[in-house]
C-alpha cells in the first residue's frame, strides 16, 4: 500500500527510464503516496483497455494491409450489435469502476479533511495538527506558525509524523502552493482562503514551490521544505525566536514589496492577527477588512453615506489598478472600533470540526442545514465570520 | 527589460512611444528577417504582376473553396511562429541550468509561453479546422457555397486581423505575460499595466467575431444547404462532426467575448468583476473561461475524429463501422463538454463532491471517445488497408491518442490531479492529444484532400520523410515531459536548480528538433509537389477511390462545385453512384446563380483591427474613427445590390465538356 512505486517499476510501458527518481510516485508523505497510489491504481485500471486497442491497431493494421491477399475482405460489413454492445459497455465499466474510486479517493484524499491517520501503519493520535499559516508573495513564500509566535520566509521547517494543517492566501495574484513530496497542490488566492492537510513521514529536506505562474519571478519562488524530528523541529522554533526580527504590519507591506529569489529567514514575534488581515486584505491602516464589509452589507449595507466612505489609497503599491478611464485608486476606510476589529479577527475558525469518519463526505462540504440544506451556509472563503452581536454596534 | 508602470499618454498617439520598441536583440534580429522577407515577397508579388490577381482572385473571394485555403494557408503562417516560440521554450529549459539564466530574461520568456498557447490555439488549430470545414463541407453536402458567402470572406478576415494585432505585438510593445489564459488579478490592470495583455485582449476579440459569424454560417449551411435526400443520417461523418464543432462554437465562444468584456472593463474604465479589492472575484473569471475553454477543447477534436473516420473508410475501402454509433458518440461527447469544466481547476478549492462530479463526468466522456476508436478498429477489421500518408497518420493518430486519452482520464481523478495539475505532465498531456490528435489529423486532412483542392497530389516521399520525423519527434519531445511531471516539475518555470533533470529536458529539445526536420520535410514536399504537378496530376477527381460527394466533381471542383445539384440515395453518396454505374447528368445546363466577390470583407475587417490597436495604445481618437469607419462600411455594403452574378450556361457546358475530355482522357 505504501510503495505504489515498487509496483509501478514493472509498469514501466508509461516510464520507459525513470520511474525510480520520481518523487511523484515515491513521496515521503501519506497523502501523497495515498494519491500515487490512487494514480498507479488508475493506470492499471486503464490499461486493461488501452494495451488490447493499442495491440489490436498493430495487428489489424498488419494483417489486413491491401497487400495480403490472403485475410479476408469484407467490404460491406458494417454493424454488429453485439460488437457494438460490447464496445460501449467494456468502456463503461471501468469508468464506472473508475468513478466508484474516483468518489471515495476524492473524499478520502480532500485536502480539507483533517488526517485519519499519520502512515499506513500509525492511527492518527490525540495531538491537534501543527498550524501552518501559508501567504503567496512576488516572489517568496511566507510561513506563519501561529501557535510558536515565529515566521519564515521561504523556508518551512514541520515535524515528522505530525500532521500540518496549512491556511493558505495570497497578497497580490494566484498561486499554488505545492510540496510533491508531502501532498498535492493546492491554491493560495488573494482574499481566499484554502487549506491543506498534510504530513511528513521521513525526515529530510524537500522541494516545496509554487505550481502556478504568478509573474516574473516566479520560477525563483522555491523553497526548502525540512521534516525534522521534534526535537528538531523545537530547536528550529528556539532558534527563530531568538533570532529573528519582530513581524508586524508595518514590516509585513515591507516584506510583500516584490523581490525576487529571497534567501530564507525567519522572524520572531508575529503579529498574531496578521494573517487574518491578509486574508481580510487590511493591513494598511485604515482600509476596512472585508469581513467588516461583508458584515455591513448583511445588514443592507451603509446607504448613500458608504459612498463618501472613500480615502485616498493609504499604500498605492504594486497591483494597484488605475485604468486610464476610471476613478483614481481609493480604497474603503473601516468604520469599527479597534475593539470590534479585534474581536471579529480573533474569531477565527473556532474549535477544529470533529474529524468525520464517514468516507463519502469531505470536510470541503458543510453538513446541510435547515430544511434540504437550504439554511444559511456559512462563507468558507474569509476566514472571519463576525461573531453574534457585532452587528449592532456597525 | 523594465517599462516604466506610467507612460505619459499624448493625444494623437496614446501611449504609443519609444518605450514600444523592444529592447531585446533577439527581437530585432527577427524583425530584421521578418522585414527583408516581406520586402522580398512584397518585391516578387509586384515584380510577377500578382498582386492584382490575388486581390481579385483570392482577398475578395466569396467562393468557400478559396476561403478555405486562405484560412490554412494563415494557420500555416502562424504555426510557424508558434513553433518557433516552442523551439526557443526548449532551449532556454535545456540551458538554464546550474546556476545559468538561460538566454532569456523573464520579461521575453513568460511573452514567449504566453504567446505559444495563445497562437498555437487560436491562430494554428482554429483556422485550421475552420478552414477546412470551409473547403470541405459544402462540397460533402452538395451545395455551391456556405450559407452566407460574404459573411464567410469578413470572417475570414478578422481573424487574420486577430492573427496580426498578435504579430504586430511583437515588434510593437509587448505581449502578454500571463499565461494563454489571462488570469486575473496578474491579468489585471495592477498587475499588468502595459499594452500585453490589451493585445491578447483585442486579438481575441476580433477574431473571436470571425470565429463566431463563421460558426453560425457553417451551421445553416449543414441544417439548410444539403443535397436533395441528404437526411441528417445520410450526412457524411465529417459533415457530423462539423456541425457538432460549429455548435460548439455558436454555443460557447459568445462567452469569450463576455468574459473578455469583462476584464477589459476592469483595465479602461476601472470596474471590479475580477479584481482582488471591491467585490471582485478572480475565480469568476477562472469558471467563464473555462466554461468556453473545455468545449474549445472538443470544438479542435471533434472535426479531426469526422477526419479519421473519413479516411479509415476510404483506405480500408470499407464501410465505417457502426456510423450510428459514431453520431451517438458526437451528440454525447458535444453535449458532455459542457459539463466538465471544472476539472480544470480541480485544485483551487472546491469541495470533494464537487470534484469528484466534474471528475466522473470527465471519465464518462471517454466511453464515447472509446467508441469511436473501436469503430475505426472494426472498420480496419476484414477491410483492404492502402497504407497512403493520410491512413499512415491515422494509424499514428490511433496509437499516439489512446496514451493522450488514458493520461486525461488520469488527470481527471482528483486525487491523481492534486499531484499532477500544473506540472509537465499536465503539458505532454495536452500536447499529446493535441498534437497527436488535432495535428496528426489536420496532416492527414491535407494529405486526404490536398488532390481535391489543387488537382495534383503531394509527393509521397518527403510526405514519409515528414510523417516518420513528425511521430518519432513527438515522442522523443513529449515523453520526457511526463517523465518530469511524474518528478514533480511545474510548468512556465525559467530557470531550474535541479541538474538531475537537465539531462531530460536535453532529450525534450532533441525531439523539438526531430519535429523541425519533419515540418521543414513538409514544407520541401509542398514545394516539389508543385514543381512535379504534372507527374502527380489528379485527372479523375477522386484519386482515393473516395465514397462522399466531394470526390464526385472535378479536382480542382469548378466555382459552381456541381452543375447539377446530386441527389443522395443513401450514407457514401458516391461509392454508390460509382457502384450503380451512375453517369454524370448532361442535360441542357442552365445558368447558373453565384455570389459576386467583394472587398467589403477586407475593409471592415481592416478598420476592426485598425480599432483594436488603437484601443491597445490608448489612441481614442483613432479607435472612435475606425470604429465609426466600420459601421459605416458596413452600413454602405448593405447598399451594395451588385452581390450575384450568373455563370452563363455556355460556361457552364464548357467547362463540364473539358471534364468530360479530362475523364475520357485517362479512360474513366
Amino acid at each position: 500500500m505504501t510503495h505504489p512505486f515498487k509496483r509501478l517499476c514493472w509498469l514501466s510501458p508509461l516510464l520507459p527510464l525513470a520511474g525510480c527518481e520520481a518523487v511523484v510516485l515515491r513521496p515521503s508523505g501519506d497523502i501523497a503516496a495515498r494519491q500515487a497510489h490512487l494514480l498507479v491504481q488508475s493506470t492499471l485500471l486503464m490499461l486493461i483497455i488501452i494495451v488490447p486497442v493499442m495491440a489490436l491497431t498493430v495487428w489489424f493494421a498488419w494483417r489486413y494491409r491491401a497487400s495480403n491477399r490472403k485475410a479476408t475482405y469484407n467490404p460491406d460489413w458494417d454493424h454488429s450489435t453485439k460488437l457494438e454492445l460490447v464496445i460501449w459497455a467494456i468502456p463503461l465499466l471501468i469508468i464506472v469502476c473508475l468513478g466508484a474510486l474516483t468518489w471515495v479517493g476524492t473524499h478520502l484524499l480532500d485536502p480539507y479533511r483533517p488526517l485519519d491517520r499519520i502512515s499506513a501503519e500509525t492511527p492518527v493520535d490525540n495531538r491537534q495538527p501543527l498550524q501552518v499559516q501559508v501567504v503567496a508573495m512576488d516572489w517568496k513564500w511566507l510561513f506563519i506558525y501561529p501557535e510558536q509566535g515565529v515566521a519564515a520566509v521561504n523556508e518551512l521547517a514541520v515535524p515528522v509524523d505530525r500532521p500540518v494543517e496549512f491556511t493558505l492566501t495570497s497578497t497580490s495574484v494566484m498561486n499554488a502552493f505545492y510540496i510533491p513530496a508531502m501532498a498535492g497542490m493546492i491554491y493560495a488566492m488573494p482574499g481566499m482562503q484554502t487549506t491543506l492537510h498534510g504530513v511528513f513521514n521521513e525526515a529530510g529536506e524537500y522541494q516545496g514551490l509554487a505550481s502556478h505562474y504568478s509573474g516574473h519571478g516566479f520560477s525563483g519562488m522555491r523553497f526548502k521544505a525540512r521534516a525534522l524530528d521534534d526535537a528538531g523541529f523545537d530547536a528550529w522554533v528556539a532558534q527563530a525566536q531568538a533570532g529573528g526580527e519582530a513581524l508586524d504590519r508595518a514590516r509585513y507591506l515591507n516584506l510583500e514589496k516584490p523581490s525576487e529569489n529571497v534567501p530564507p529567514m525567519t522572524f520572531a514575534q508575529v503579529d498574531p492577527q496578521l494573517f487574518s488581515r491578509v486574508v481580510n486584505m487590511c493591513v494598511e491602516e485604515g482600509r476596512m477588512c472585508m469581513a467588516e464589509m461583508m458584515a455591513l452589507d448583511a445588514q443592507g449595507g451603509l446607504g448613500l453615506p458608504g459612498i463618501a466612505n472613500v480615502a485616498a489609497l493609504s499604500d498605492p503599491g504594486r497591483g494597484t489598478p488605475r485604468p486610464v478611464l476610471g476613478l483614481p485608486p481609493f480604497q474603503v476606510s473601516g468604520i469599527c472600533t479597534v475593539e470590534e476589529l479585534d474581536r471579529m479577527l480573533a474569531s477565527a475558525p473556532a474549535a477544529p470540526q470533529p474529524r468525520d469518519p464517514s468516507p463519502l463526505r469531505g470536510r470541503g462540504l458543510d453538513a446541510p442545514q435547515g430544511i434540504l440544506g437550504l439554511g444559511l451556509i456559512p462563507n468558507r472563503l474569509t476566514q472571519s465570520v463576525p461573531q453574534v452581536g457585532a452587528e449592532q454596534n456597525l | 527589460m523594465a517599462i516604466p508602470s506610467d507612460i505619459p499618454t499624448t493625444f494623437l498617439l496614446g501611449r504609443l512611444d519609444w518605450h514600444a520598441i523592444p529592447a531585446d536583440p533577439i527581437v530585432w534580429v527577427t524583425g530584421v528577417v521578418v522585414a527583408i522577407g516581406g520586402a522580398w515577397l512584397m518585391w516578387m508579388l509586384i515584380k510577377h504582376r500578382l498582386l492584382g490577381y490575388l486581390w481579385h482572385e483570392w482577398f475578395t473571394s466569396v467562393d468557400h473553396k478559396k476561403i478555405g485555403i486562405m484560412y490554412v494557408v494563415l494557420a500555416l503562417v502562424m504555426f510557424v511562429r508558434g513553433f518557433a516560440d516552442a523551439i526557443m521554450m526548449r532551449l532556454q529549459q535545456v540551458l538554464a541550468f546550474n546556476g545559468s539564466e538561460g538566454y532569456l530574461n523573464a520579461h521575453h520568456y513568460d511573452q514567449i509561453f504566453s504567446a505559444h498557447g495563445v497562437i498555437m490555439i487560436f491562430f494554428v488549430a482554429m483556422p485550421f479546422v475552420t478552414g477546412l470545414m470551409n473547403f470541405v463541407v459544402p462540397l460533402q453536402i452538395g451545395a455551391r457555397d456556405v450559407s452566407f458567402p460574404f459573411l464567410n470572406n469578413f470572417s475570414f478576415w478578422m481573424t487574420v486581423g486577430g492573427a496580426v494585432l498578435v504579430m504586430m505585438s511583437l515588434f510593437v510593445g509587448e505581449f502578454a505575460q500571463t499565461g494563454w489564459l489571462a488570469f486575473p488579478p496578474l491579468s489585471g490592470i495592477g498587475y499588468s499595466p502595459y499594452v500585453g495583455v490589451d493585445y491578447y485582449i483585442w486579438g481575441l476579440q476580433v477574431a473571436g467575431v470571425g470565429t463566431t459569424l463563421s460558426g453560425i454560417n457553417l451551421l445553416v449551411t449543414i441544417i439548410k444547404m444539403r443535397a436533395p435526400g441528404m437526411t441528417m443520417m445520410r450526412m457524411p461523418i465529417f459533415t457530423w462532426t462539423a456541425l457538432c464543432t460549429n455548435i460548439l462554437i455558436v454555443a460557447s465562444f459568445p462567452v469569450l467575448t463576455a468574459t473578455l468584456v469583462l476584464l477589459s472593463l476592469d483595465r479602461y474604465v476601472g470596474t471590479n468583476f475580477f479584481t482582488n479589492d471591491l467585490g471582485g472575484n478572480a475565480m469568476m473569471y477562472v469558471n467563464l473561461i473555462w466554461i468556453w475553454g473545455h468545449p474549445e477543447v472538443y470544438i479542435l477534436i471533434l472535426p479531426l475524429f469526422g477526419v479519421y473516420s473519413e479516411v479509415v473508410a476510404t483506405f480500408t475501402g470499407k464501410r465505417l463501422f457502426g456510423y450510428t454509433s459514431m453520431v451517438y458518440a458526437t451528440v454525447c461527447i458535444t453535449i458532455l463538454s459542457y459539463l466538465v469544466w471544472l476539472h480544470h481547476f480541480f485544485t483551487m478549492g472546491s469541495g470533494a463532491s464537487v470534484n469528484s462530479f466534474f471528475g466522473i463526468t470527465t471519465m464518462i466522456i471517454s466511453v464515447p471517445t472509446g467508441a469511436k476508436i473501436f469503430n475505426w478498429l472494426f472498420t480496419m477489421y476484414r477491410s483492404r488497408i492502402r497504407f497512403e500518408l493520410p491512413m499512415m497518420w491515422t494509424i499514428a493518430f490511433m496509437l499516439t491518442f489512446v496514451i493522450g486519452g488514458m493520461t486525461g482520464v488520469l488527470l481527471a481523478v482528483p486525487p491523481a490531479d492534486f499531484v499532477l495539475h500544473n506540472s509537465l505532465f499536465l503539458v505532454a498531456h495536452f500536447h499529446n492529444v493535441i498534437i497527436g490528435g488535432v495535428l496528426f489529423g489536420l496532416f492527414a486532412a491535407v494529405y486526404y484532400w490536398w488532390p481535391k483542392a489543387f488537382g495534383f497530389r503531394l509527393d509521397p516521399f518527403w510526405g514519409k520523410v515528414s510523417f516518420w520525423f513528425w511521430v518519432v519527434g513527438f515522442w522523443v519531445a513529449f515523453a520526457p515531459l511526463y517523465i518530469l511531471g511524474l518528478m514533480g516539475v511545474t510548468r512556465r518555470v525559467r530557470v531550474f536548480d535541479d541538474p538531475s533533470l537537465q539531462i531530460w529536458f536535453g532529450i525534450a529539445a532533441f525531439g523539438a528538433v526531430l519535429i523541425a526536420i519533419g515540418i521543414a520535410a513538409m514544407f520541401i514536399q509542398f514545394g516539389v509537389s508543385i514543381r512535379n504537378r504534372d507527374a502527380l496530376r489528379d485527372e479523375t477527381g477522386d484519386p482515393w477511390d473516395g465514397r462522399t460527394l466531394e470526390w464526385a466533381t472535378s479536382s480542382p471542383p469548378p466555382a459552381y462545385n456541381f452543375a447539377f445539384t446530386p441527389v443522395s440515395h443513401g450514407l457514401d453518396a458516391w461509392w454508390d453512384m460509382k457502384r450503380f454505374g451512375q453517369t454524370r447528368p448532361r442535360a441542357t445546363y442552365v445558368p447558373i446563380h453565384m455570389p459576386k466577390n467583394t472587398g467589403a470583407g477586407v475593409i471592415i475587417a481592416g478598420l476592426a483591427t485598425v480599432c483594436g490597436f488603437a484601443l491597445v495604445w490608448y489612441i481614442w481618437w483613432l479607435a472612435a474613427l475606425s470604429f465609426a469607419g466600420v459601421v459605416i462600411a458596413s452600413i454602405v455594403h448593405t447598399f451594395n445590390y451588385a452581390r450575384d452574378y450568373h455563370i452563363p450556361a455556355e460556361e457552364v457546358r464548357e467547362t463540364e465538356d473539358a471534364r468530360d475530355r479530362q475523364l475520357a482522357s485517362v479512360g474513366a
